[in-house]
């Protein structure tokens, strides 16, 4: 294929001297622009993150200095310091919640949606399609369009400013559901029925095989969450009133907003505050590319 | 259909004895409660958290519930007409049809345009793949502020600024003016930074899914790699429910935009007076004048927008037809 296409590329490319040559000067050419415009593309994609660490090293007149620094005259590690102290908002508070909420919603997520995903696909009661359709009807209404409706409940069973009001809600995923139903839909019969000649149950075969045996799909959608935990603003926003319910978006936020702005230690908070998804993204990449493209082709 | 499966594997297949029938309704009462052990906990969690609010939220939009989240006064229509007869609001419609008619066609050329050039490039795709992912990773509100401070800053030390002056053009007030609305390119490209990268996954993954067959055979009949005529032949329209997916998904998400607009512009007055979307419009509605019934009330009426366009998008592009 190679060989053929490229001796096409480079006749039309530069007919008059080069047709004797095997070497497809012509596409090595069209790649190296290409590459050219990926590598302007990343610098460009690549400029925010410096400038949060940029800004969080800085110090306050170096930030909002006349003349762009590309690199601080002196790193300002007591920027850290400041963050961590500040009486307005406290950063320590943030990062405690954030990691508390994003944790119990992987997981109860992750449990919830694949113990329902497994009795909507091999479970036969008889109306389980029936079910599985009025679980799909809340697809249909974007979740943040009901924030106001959500409130009301939450509000009623008085779990406003609490954390336990940011997670539960929260821990009902439909779309992860739909997907673990069509996983366990297309797992091999003869391992459930073998399961089932040794004497385990339905929880035993869930909990023993199935479980097991989706440690993709549950890594995937797992890390899936946590991103959407951690970076979520609206609904902590509506529910998180007291600072000592605020999560680490909160907080960043009333920084920003507030009367005097801390810089540098505002982007000290942005840095921390996006360290720890930073890791998880470049350690579980494979994973997560997976699981957006399996929520892609299915959603 | 699945029930007569789990019979037939059952003893009692030979006889229909009473006992059997006895033990066949134990076996199907065994069947209900494992199911409903299962998916129980999700039922029970979508009634409270979605069914029951929706119900509520609906009932709510009738009445009369200022400072207090119990219906008060039966007040008909009157918190859909005046809503819909709120300047604000038709505002905020505008804004967000403004915003949507932007960011969704950029960004699905973009991601589109990002998914081919990795996708072409022999050494380094996982690398430039992982660049072009990373921002997912950000949260709106860090993207906002780093945009908002140092890359937009109307002042001349930020970096469109600083960019500008160097192809010798003046500083340009970002954000603060409403004429010329600038803050639309500082609103729309932070948007398309956070998301473009997961939008090229999904063509990434649509890419896989084309037979390198189609390719060659068009090689052979004369086109040129990487050119329009096999762009236009093969590429676009194999990716065509790939594009219908990036389009709802963007476009929904688009309609729901709150995050940006809250950090760059703020809720309440100044800034926020340039552009409110309807989620920051309900928000003040609902949790700064305490107007619960009013509040869902737009929440309903954005429900049926957002369903009208999408119905109207996936009658355009065929949504139904996409088997073929």
């Amino acid at each position: 294929m190679s060989a053929v296409s490229s001796n096409t590329g480079q006749e039309t490319a530069s007919r008059d001297y080069s047709v004797a040559k095997r070497v497809p000067w012509g596409r090595y050419l069209g790649q190296s622009g290409i590459y050219l415009v990926l590598i302007f593309l990343s610098i460009l994609f690549l400029i925010p993150f410096y400038v949060i660490v940029r800004n969080g090293l800085m110090s306050s007149a170096e930030i909002t200095a006349p003349d762009w620094v590309w690199l601080p005259s002196s790193l300002h590690f007591e920027n850290l310091d400041k963050l961590f102290n500040d009486p307005l908002a406290s950063m320590a508070v943030g990062l405690r919640n954030s990691f508390i909420i994003a944790i119990v919603q992987v997981f109860g997520q992750m449990l919830f949606a694949s113990m329902a995903g497994y009795g909507l696909a091999r479970i036969p009661y008889r109306w389980r399609n029936v079910v599985f359709y009025i679980f799909l009807v809340t697809l249909m209404i974007p979740g943040a369009v009901t924030f106001v409706p959500k409130y009301v409940i939450v509000s009623y069973l008085g779990l406003v400013n609490t954390l336990q009001g940011i997670i539960i809600p929260d821990l009902f995923n439909v779309f992860a559901a739909f997907l673990f139903r069509q996983f366990y839909l297309n797992f091999p019969r003869e391992l459930e029925e073998a399961g089932r000649v040794d004497g385990l149950n339905y929880w035993g075969i869930y909990w023993r095989l199935l479980l097991p045996n989706s440690r993709a799909i549950l890594i995937s959608l797992g890390v899936l969450t946590f991103i959407n935990s951690w970076n979520s603003f609206l609904w902590p926003l509506v529910i998180g009133h007291d600072s000592s319910t605020w999560t680490v978006q909160i907080v960043l936020s009333t920084f920003l907003t507030a009367q005097t702005i801390n810089l540098p230690a505002l982007f000290m908070g942005a840095a921390v505050g996006i360290l720890p998804l930073l890791i998880v993204f470049l350690v579980m990449q494979r994973y997560i590319v997976q699981g957006v493209s399996r929520s892609g082709i299915t959603g | 259909m699945a029930t007569s499966k789990n019979v037939a594997t059952s003893p009692e297949v030979y006889g229909d004895s009473e006992i059997d029938r006895k033990g066949r309704r134990k076996r199907q009462l065994q069947t209900t409660l494992a199911f409903w052990g299962f998916v129980g906990p999700m039922m029970l969690g979508l009634i409270i958290f979605a069914y029951i609010p929706i119900i509520w939220g609906f009932i709510l939009s009738f009445f009369e519930a200022r400072n207090t989240i119990t219906p008060t006064d039966f007040v008909g229509l009157d918190n859909y007409t005046s809503i819909i007869g709120d300047n604000q609001f038709q505002n905020s419609i505008v804004t967000i049809l403004i915003f949507a008619v932007f960011i969704v066609p950029i960004t699905l050329l973009f991601s589109l345009w990002l998914a081919i050039m990795v996708n072409t490039i022999k050494f380094a795709k996982g690398f430039f793949r992982s660049v072009f992912f990373l921002p997912t990773a950000c949260s709106y509100v860090v993207a906002s502020l780093v945009w908002r401070i140092t890359l937009f800053n109307g002042l001349p030390y930020g970096f469109a600024n600083n960019i500008l002056y160097i192809f010798g053009l003046d500083p340009i007030i970002w954000i603060g003016t409403a004429n010329p609305p600038y803050y639309w390119v500082v609103l729309v490209t932070v948007r398309l930074w956070l998301q473009v990268g997961f939008y090229m996954i999904l063509y990434l993954a649509g890419l896989q899914e084309i037979p390198k067959e189609l390719y060659e055979a068009a090689y052979v009949d004369g086109a040129k790699p990487g050119g329009w005529a096999t762009f236009s032949r093969i590429t676009f329209p194999l990716l065509r429910n790939t594009t219908i997916a990036v389009l709802l998904l963007n476009l929904i998400a688009a309609f729901q935009a709150f995050d940006e607009f809250y950090n760059i512009l703020g809720a309440k007055s100044g800034l926020a007076l340039l552009a409110r979307p309807p989620l920051v419009y309900l928000y003040n509605i609902a949790f700064t004048n305490q107007n619960y019934g009013a509040g869902a009330a737009g929440g309903f009426i954005l429900v049926g927008i957002i369903i009208i366009i999408t119905l109207i998008q996936g009658r355009l592009l065929g949504f139904g037809r996409s088997e073929n």
